[in-house]
């Protein structure tokens, strides 16, 4: 590296290009222009390169392999749709592991979602010197880990009568025995989506909340001239509108987030889930590619996520992308 | 009501909620913590109780002492997951600060197109390429080394997303007057853009410390050797597998050991953190 210390190339600058015979091609010019900024690609050359390994072939490894049979010992088999044909006709847990997800995500993403911004909201109206305090409240879930944590939802959630809620549920005489809360069917879903929706004031929420301080006093002042009464009516003219870009980054993530369920589901009711009713996508790639090792059609699953994601976020793009 | 003391009511009302649910919101975290400290008797007592009384040690002596005499010793599950998480973090800040910087302030080809990827990789987990990432790791026998459960992840896309947006907002006559007096670009690098990027690199030591710190998953898939393994994992050991109690002091004095550092790094990070995060808007 210490020889780029002395080059001299200035990038963003015109200097005229190296005099070709008669007019420079398209790509000639782009060569040059590439070649001017080398210095730059250098700067970007680890993380391009890391990235193009860990991202961007796999997308296309991914796909690939999602038409072969693959178990590790033999190269891997071409065959054709099979996998996915498999896994829409015949795979009746990934069809159950679908609408789990969904479920799930229908309930996390939104409330998560309104929760970590209404959140933000109300910490922005708070005076400076209190906000950390408030912060470190919401915030705090989020960085802890679904492993360390699980020693806290066990207990609380326990099936017998030491369990905090059925201890205080039959106290209060609500239930007459102890429910089994993590291995009844009914009630797997729903502790898992309290056990996220206590986690998932993350990046999003902090975007919020950074987003929210820096919307300019002035255009309150504006408002408020302009006729606004109620802080209602001040969060929907005035505020959504300033911090559109990071409700939109907070969306995406928010997507992410919801879907990728799978420690909380694995830590609270293992796998497999009791009649797989806490059995989510990814908990379904997992098994078939580091427990069955059938890379194949783990793959077919991981794509099926993949577009589930993109599509999902590209309607959020197109719903809060627009100025 | 006192003339000149007015009480406002609506205000206080706001204050009692926020905060009641913000300790309701601590409350999980507070029970670990007060788990961790309880003594053997009052780990089972019926009906359960919230707070210790009596605390003590003893759960923080076992954890060190009982899985002692497994061979692996706790310690080393600790040292595992900082050698990984410093990888981590300190590798990935070094490799996207040195791209964050070409791609806000150089204006080369592909640049709209490199960050067009970036905020594209945003938009879905890296968990669906978990695959060819582990088959590209035990081909070029990776396996069972620190490594690999590093660089995967050096590359991360939120925060390379965070701190090129950071970067932008470095001023332009800065770096041209640093230019017209004859440094280069890695001189400009080390002695202007770093400095002013340090709000973006303390948010990504955050999120990529969290990340690293947390994730289960690298060990459970790169490593097969049980003393590569991380502090995720030996908490699972110790907690007995999903949905058993069992050793529950331990399992919380562990599991404590484990939240406190991100509560740490959180808390001193977190002036630059807000910083950064104000300039994380995505736009079309």
């Amino acid at each position: 590296m210490s020889s780029t210390a002395t080059t001299k190339t200035v990038p963003g600058t015109d200097r005229p290009l190296s005099p070709g015979t008669g007019k420079p091609s398209k790509m000639s010019l782009l060569w040059a222009n590439i070649k001017r900024h080398k210095l730059s690609y250098l700067f970007l050359a680890p993380f391009l390169l890391l990235f193009t390994f860990f991202t961007i072939i796999p997308i296309f490894t991914s796909i690939g392999l999602s038409f072969s049979y693959y178990n590790m010992i033999e190269s891997p088999r071409f065959i054709g749709l099979s996998n996915y044909r498999l896994l829409f006709v015949d795979d009746d847990i990934f069809l159950k592991a679908i609408g789990i997800t969904f479920n799930f995500a229908m309930i996390t993403g939104p409330v998560g979602y309104i929760m970590a911004f209404m959140l933000a909201w109300l910490i922005s109206q708070v005076p400076v010197k209190y906000r950390f305090f408030y912060t470190l409240c919401f915030y705090t879930p989020s960085i802890t880990s679904a492993t360390a944590m699980s020693v806290v939802w066990l207990y609380l959630f326990a099936g017998d009568r030491k369990g905090l809620i059925n201890y205080w549920a039959l106290k209060l005489g609500i239930i007459q025995e102890p429910y089994l809360f993590l291995q009844n069917v009914n009630s797997i879903v729903p502790v898992i989506i309290i056990v996220s929706l206590w986690m998932s004031m993350g990046i999003g929420f902090l975007a919020f909340l950074a987003g929210l301080q820096n919307v300019s006093k002035e255009l309150y002042e504006a408002g408020a001239i302009d006729g606004i009464k109620f802080k209602l009516q001040e969060l929907w003219y005035i505020t959504i509108p300033s911090v559109k870009p990071q409700l939109l980054f907070g969306a995406v993530l928010q997507v992410v987030f919801s879907l990728q369920v799978f420690d909380v589901s694995v830590q609270l009711v293992g796998i497999p889930s009791p009649l797989y009713a806490g059995h989510t996508i990814l908990t379904h790639l997992f098994d078939y590619a580091f427990i069955k090792f059938e890379m194949g059609y783990a793959s077919a699953i991981a794509v099926v996520l993949f577009l589930i994601m993109l599509g999902l976020n590209r309607l959020i793009f197109k719903w809060l992308g627009r100025d | 009501m006192v003339k000149g003391l007015r009480f406002n009511w609506g205000r206080s009302l706001f204050y009692l909620l926020l905060t009641a649910f913000g300790l309701l919101m601590l409350a999980p975290l507070v029970y670990m913590a007060s788990t961790a400290f309880k003594p053997t008797a009052e780990l089972f007592l019926f009906p359960p109780r919230f707070f210790f009384i009596n605390p003590t040690w003893n759960n923080f002596y076992q954890l060190l002492l009982v899985t002692g005499s497994s061979f692996v010793p706790f310690t080393r599950y600790i040292f595992n997951s900082l050698i990984v998480t410093l990888g981590v973090v300190g590798g990935g800040i070094i490799v996207s600060a040195l791209a964050a910087y070409p791609l806000a302030k150089h204006n080369m080809p592909f640049r709209s197109a490199i960050f067009n990827l970036i905020v594209f990789s945003l938009m879905f987990s890296p968990m669906v390429l978990q695959i060819p990432q582990y088959l590209v790791i035990s081909n070029i026998g990776l396996m069972n080394t620190y490594i690999a459960q590093i660089i995967p992840y050096l590359a991360s896309p939120v925060g390379m997303f965070l701190m090129v947006q950071f970067a932008k907002q470095i001023p332009e006559p800065l770096l041209e007057a640093a230019r017209i007096d004859g440094a280069g670009e890695w001189k400009i690098f080390i002695s202007i853009v770093i400095p002013m990027l340090k709000p973006a690199i303390a948010t990504f030591a955050l999120f990529s410390f969290i990340q690293a710190w947390n994730d289960p998953y690298p060990a459970m898939v790169y490593a097969t050797l049980e003393d590569m393994k991380s502090l995720p994992i030996a908490i699972q050991t110790i907690s007995g597998g999903a949905g058993v109690v069992a050793r529950v002091g331990t399992f919380a004095a562990a599991s404590f050991l484990m939240i406190i550092p991100t509560i740490l790094v959180f808390v001193i990070t977190q002036r630059m953190v807000l910083q950064t995060m104000a300039h994380s808007g995505l736009k079309e």
